[in-house]
């Protein structure tokens, strides 16, 4: 019920909504909770096992049981609590949990099993027959479970994740906070002010208080607006400071657009922040705490303060007759405010003896509430007091049994919060988070004046801290006084009392978990899943171990909480993703020859983060093997230009670059001469293969090696450990030169005349024999020369600053295609290497050895990263699966990668497993189907057979074991 | 003989602007790693004077001089920026071309490093970060060169084969900043 | 978690490689005992307390470091240059 004359909403915009399908109304600042308790609305959700009737609790994040979902299609968010839904223009909510209706919900026979769907019910029950689990039980449990759908469709808004840095992290902006952000801010600190709301002002926004005179949040506004102009602060409104972590860091979660009817397109719905702070200011206040009595989750039932709060700050009442049951001084805030308002309190029902009461209401001291009425929302209100028992009317209950300082920030580092007799409840350890103070009701502080002193003097403690000359302060006058509390943590009673309201647990359930010996807080917790839901056990943890301490007969700083991890409140996964999705997960590397080949239809593939062009087809191909099949014959019979680029290209120079390449391979290059290349195998120090490819000497203390693709950051790491850490007395120097290089590779017999077509100074045989390198200009530009081949031709790669790559690649092309030749892709490019035994990373997997690879020889007499273990026994020797070639004994028949060997006739089981495919192709050159893989003590079966079985494709092929090198064996073609 | 065409790393979507901030990609001449050998660090700094008039930079600085900046880099490593470098610098350390190996942007207005701090986790506040400022961190998922060359105006550089995604991201969180001011 | 490199300053980690223990800085010698290869290789303390390793500023400067941390309160007590560390004597 909407009341006159109080809350600070916009009366004069109104703003339609629409809950379940019905149409409401509400006005501009109302949340989506006010706006439907403004609306009479007070059945909002079903609860989660026993889907009873539950209506709105809070009014702040804590929210347990209003949780809708909000939007439509893709745009559809579940589990949003209605008490931090901004309303705007057409917001369309939906209830969860519940079919066919709120009102309707035929899952609520489960309230009615209750007594056989206790805490860990599920591990006595469902057992029998052993086959039902997996077809009927689990089915059926999951369907019912669960809270809110998800749409299925992708995600498709925009989210975004940001750093800021700042010398003090206010964590919370209400009187605590504002103040400190102010003392900070005046002394010229970089602050940044945070507060999960969408206004700042905490409990301030809700109560009807004065400080310095004026109302609270009118003060709270005016130290906003000096905040605002002060260009070293940072105001964060609707951000939730989710986690604190080492050195100060924290997760931050911002709601940027999700009060937004249309938000602006580039605009992400949520930020995600990660915040590095000097200092920090934990004043995150503290939430009001329910009594458990019977029944005490109907509709209706409420916090105190949530009751006032929607009263002050909204202008509504969630009842005509409103009853308070309450253990301090909370309720009677509430009850007064309620009175001057003109709603009728039907009576104060305070735990404690002896109280003052509010004048015209009711109020019964010694009282407990042991009984409520009505089952879709409160009625009546049974209680026992001083003077007996009695029933009341009441259409809202509202409920305070005390405070719980918000300590979890200062918990998430593994500290435990201390108890405090005092006020009955847990505050933060001093010195739980190294750099953070905390102040405010989060340290116990309850009153508004405590508040603000404790907010200045934090503040300039850590100012003195930082260095930071003391500004002027002057703390405002506020409300002050006693916290009078006695404690009552649940009331006994006909009719389940609950503890933990989203996962449906009750006092009984942690009787029960006691009882079965579940005594540790930490095993209760799992076994009645009490504090495990969206909550947190926000409503419920202290209460829930206030009632294991009394079964298990230990104090409740005895029983202890439980580990407090973020977030602090639930973070949408989109939001911890961001800028991660998609395209957005890794950078995207293009060749300069990328639109040149896209241009010719080339298909792009993934390497890594680079795309290179799969095949080139020809007009008239249908099929990427006709392209792939023509390009290696074009290359062996032709020539074919490919580009090369992707490969890492690492720079070393100085006096020890040889004796540190002799270090890092296997094999000796101190002793490469100058204009010469050679290929190189690099170990791993555990003895097996790291990388290979070709090192060039490009003069006495320069050389520039070549690495696989997707190894080039691997290598360089690599190699700057070793010169850093094992080495660092040698005199070099590393630098990539990937990117500032474009180079292609001209393979084929006319490789030298393609060459020579464009190069300023043509190129002889004597001149640039087989693994030959050195300078050669190309229309005046000076580029690089490799006389190296990966497809055993006649063949050279070409290098030129990238900003001459296209126009190089098309030069090549069109003198290439002048003779019968063009570009090749990686398909052809995989047949050509496949076809003489050349190695990629499919057999560098690493879990190869040289022994393995036939390359044992290349273990030159020195030392070298990986050789001593490289000795082990065991990696070497007849047992190994050592590497072979493989063609079709009835040519071609399949062989496909990843397939297992095994003797002919053999049972293709895993204990038979001889070895395995590592690359596989048809090769036209040799008119069947190749492949290369291992196989134990491979290189003595030459000639036998052995069964290839792809057991995921069904293909089983028998194969003839060969050498690896099944084109050219003397590499002839190379070097002519 | 035809002629060898050079080609920017970006032909379209330059230079851009979104609320307070505008994007340019400017051309810097000539770009040279140099690395001082083991204990030449003193000859290189003069041989650098002598040759482009500037100095070897300390971590995190630059040096400047007329027509010339210079860069630290890295571990034991400066960039050249500008001139094509004095050869007589080979001796005392290991030179490498890099004028096609980075891209620069520039990123300029009073929303540049609320832009930036969508995507670099470093702290660029002005009394942290001033002027001549540069880094070695992340653009993004990026390898990427960061100085501030302006109150309000910072160089980034990444690999050439990166500049599609460095400007989608660039383009990108200058748009959602420009939406949420 | 943040680790301050000696060159560039605080940094969030993500910008670093982690190898592992410090102990990578000792390789043994040529011809050592397959003992002292096996340790060097596959053997390790699991401190609760102070512990050494070695980071690579991957997206930084490119240097390797030496962070001397403490595994349960997580502080870091230093950071220093892995040639540095090598030259004092490691």
């Amino acid at each position: 019920m909407r009341v006159a004359g109080k809350g600070r909403v916009n009366r004069h915009v109104t703003v339609p909504f629409t809950f379940d399908g019905k149409r409401y109304s509400a006005f501009e600042g109302d949340t989506l909770a006010s706006a439907l308790l403004a609306n009479d609305v007070r059945l909002v959700g079903r609860s989660f096992k026993y889907h009873r009737p539950r209506g709105i609790f809070s009014a702040g994040s804590e929210e347990p049981n209003a949780l809708v979902t909000i939007g439509h299609g893709a745009d559809r968010t579940p589990n949003v609590r209605a008490t931090m839904q901004e309303v705007y223009e057409g917001l369309s909510a939906r209830s969860q949990n519940a079919w066919p209706s709120l009102r309707w919900d035929m899952l609520a026979v489960n309230d009615s099993f209750a007594p056989f769907l206790g805490a860990g019910f599920y591990y006595k029950t469902f057992m029998w027959p052993k086959a039902f689990w997996e077809r009927v039980y689990e089915p059926v449990i999951r369907r019912a479970a669960g809270l809110g759908a998800l749409s299925g469709q992708h995600d498709v808004g925009r989210y975004d994740k940001a750093f800021a840095h700042c010398d003090v992290l206010v964590i919370g902006g209400g009187p605590t906070g504002l103040m400190a952000a102010l003392v900070a801010g005046r002394a010229g600190a970089d602050v940044i002010l945070a507060d999960e709301n969408s206004e700042f002002g905490g409990r301030l926004t809700g109560e009807v208080e004065e400080i310095d005179g004026q109302q609270g949040h009118a003060w709270a506004d005016r130290v906003v607006a000096e905040l605002a102009q002060m260009p070293n602060v940072r105001l964060m409104r609707r951000t939730t400071v989710t986690g604190s972590y080492d050195q100060g860091s924290f997760g931050a979660l911002e709601r940027v657009s999700l009060h937004h009817a249309c938000p602006h397109p580039d605009a992400p719905l949520e930020t995600f922040w990660r915040i590095t702070a000097k200092r920090s200011i934990l004043a995150a206040g503290a939430l009001e705490r329910p009594i458990a009595f019977p029944n005490n989750d109907r509709p209706g039932i409420m916090q105190a303060g949530a009751v006032r709060t929607y009263l002050n700050r909204w202008g509504v009442v969630p009842g005509r007759k409103v009853a308070v049951f309450t253990n301090n001084d909370s309720g009677h805030r509430t009850a007064q405010d309620l009175h001057d308002a003109g709603i009728e309190v039907t009576g104060i029902i305070d735990a404690r003896t002896d109280v003052g009461s509010v004048v015209g209401v009711p109020t019964f001291n010694d009282g407990q509430v042991v009984a409520t009425a009505g089952r879709r929302g409160v009625e009546q209100v049974t209680f026992t007091h001083s003077g007996g028992q009695k029933t009341i009317a009441a259409d809202c209950l509202a409920v305070s049994g005390g405070w719980n300082p918000s300590v979890h920030l200062s918990c998430h580092m593994n500290a435990r919060p201390q108890w405090r007799e005092d006020i009955a409840a847990f505050v933060a350890a001093d010195g739980a988070v190294p750099g953070m103070s905390i102040a405010g009701a989060a340290a116990g502080a309850f009153t508004t004046a405590a508040c603000l002193s404790g907010g200045a003097n934090t503040a300039l403690g850590v100012l003195a801290d930082l260095g930071f000359t003391k500004p002027e302060v002057a703390v405002p006058k506020a409300q002050d006084g006693t916290y009078d509390i006695t404690p009552l943590w649940s009331v006994a009673g006909n009719g389940r009392a609950w503890l933990d309201f989203q996962n449906d647990v009750t006092v009984k359930d942690v009787s029960l978990a006691a009882t079965e010996n579940f005594a540790s807080v930490e095993h209760m917790k799992r076994y009645t899943t009490q504090g495990m839901a969206p909550d947190q056990g926000k409503n419920s943890n202290i209460g829930a171990l206030a009632v294991l301490a009394d079964a298990t007969g230990r104090t409740i700083p005895e029983t202890g909480t439980t580990t407090y991890r973020p977030p602090y409140t639930p973070v949408s996964i989109a939001a911890m993703g961001a800028g991660a999705r998609g395209k957005g997960f890794a950078p995207e590397r293009f060749t300069t020859s990328h639109t040149a080949s896209v241009q010719r239809g080339a298909p792009m593939i993934e390497a890594g983060l680079w795309y290179r062009p799969s095949y080139f087809p020809a007009r008239g191909e249908t099929t990427w093997q006709e392209a792939c099949e023509r390009e290696v014959r074009m290359v062996r019979n032709a020539v074919g230009i490919c580009d090369v680029s992707t490969l890492g290209k690492i720079d070393l120079q100085g006096p020890d670059a040889g004796a540190f390449l002799d270090l890092v391979y296997t094999n000796t290059f101190s002793t490469l001469k100058p204009g010469r290349v050679r290929y190189g195998v690099m170990l791993r120090e555990d003895g097996h293969v790291m990388d290979d490819g070709t090192a060039a000497r490009l003069g006495p203390d320069h050389f520039v090696l070549t690495t696989t693709t997707a190894a080039a950051g691997q290598v360089m790491r690599h190699l700057e450990f070793v010169h850093q850490c094992i080495a660092p007395q040698m005199n070099l120097r590393l630098a990539s030169v990937t990117e500032h290089w474009a180079q292609f590779a001209v393979a084929g017999p006319n490789a030298r005349e393609v060459l020579n077509a464009v190069v300023d100074d043509p190129i002889t045989e004597e001149e640039f024999p087989f693994m030959a390198c050195g300078a050669v200009a190309i229309s005046g530009v000076e580029g690089r020369l490799f006389r190296i081949s990966f497809s055993g031709e006649h063949a050279y790669e070409v290098a030129v600053p990238a900003r001459y790559g296209d126009g190089l690649f098309r030069m090549l092309l069109s003198v290439a295609e002048a003779l019968g030749g063009g570009p090749y892709g990686m398909e052809a490019l995989n047949v050509l290497r496949i076809e003489k035994g050349f190695l990629t990373h499919a057999e560098l997997h690493g879990r190869t050895t040289a022994f393995d690879l036939g390359l044992g020889t290349m273990i030159a007499k020195k030392d070298c990263i990986g050789k001593a273990a490289a000795r082990r026994p065991g990696l070497t020797g007849p047992e190994r699966e050592q590497l072979v070639g493989l063609r079709a004994v009835k040519a071609g028949d399949e062989i496909t990668a990843g397939a297992h060997l095994f003797r002919e006739g053999a049972k293709p089981i895993r204990e038979n497993g001889l070895g395995y495919v590592t690359s596989a192709c048809y090769s036209p050159t040799m008119g069947n189907t190749l492949a290369l893989g291992f196989l134990r003590n491979g290189r003595a079966r030459h000639g036998k057979r052995v069964l290839m079985v792809d057991h995921l494709r069904q293909i089983s092929t028998v194969c003839e074991v060969c050498d690896p090198v099944f084109f050219d064996p003397e590499g002839r073609r190379a070097r002519g | 003989m035809a002629k060898l065409i050079a080609k920017p790393a970006l032909e379209t979507g330059m230079p851009f602007a979104a609320g307070d901030a505008q994007l340019s990609m400017p051309d810097l001449g000539c770009l040279t790693s140099i690395a001082p050998f083991d204990g030449a660090l003193a000859a290189v700094a003069a041989s650098l004077m002598a040759a482009h008039g500037l100095g070897f930079p300390e971590p995190s600085k630059m040096t400047v001089a007329e027509n010339a900046q210079c860069i630290w880099w890295g571990r034991g490593q400066a960039m050249l920026v500008g001139p094509a470098v004095d050869d007589g610098l080979a001796k005392h350390a290991a030179l490498t071309d890099q004028s096609d190996g980075w891209v620069a942007f520039l990123l300029d207005g009073a929303g540049s490093t609320e832009v930036l701090s969508r995507l670099t986790p470093i702290d660029m506040r002005l009394s942290v970060f001033p002027d001549g400022h540069t880094a070695r961190t992340q653009l993004g998922h990026m390898m990427a060169s960061i100085t501030r060359t302006g109150a309000q105006q910072f160089r980034i550089m990444v690999f050439r084969s990166m500049v599609q995604t460095a400007l989608h991201e660039l383009q990108g969180a200058m748009k959602a900043v420009a939406a949420q001011s | 978690m943040r680790l301050n490199c000696p060159l560039c300053g605080e940094r969030d980690r993500r910008e670093f490689y982690y190898m592992g223990h410090a102990d990578y800085l000792n390789r043994p010698s040529e011809g050592a005992a397959p003992d002292a290869w096996d340790a060097y290789l596959h053997l390790r303390d699991n401190p609760a307390g102070l512990t050494r390793d070695l980071w690579f500023h991957e997206m930084g400067c490119s240097a390797w470091l030496v962070v001397e941390r403490n595994t349960v309160t997580h502080e870091i007590l230093s950071t220093t240059l892995a040639t540095d560390v090598k030259e004092a004597g490691e």
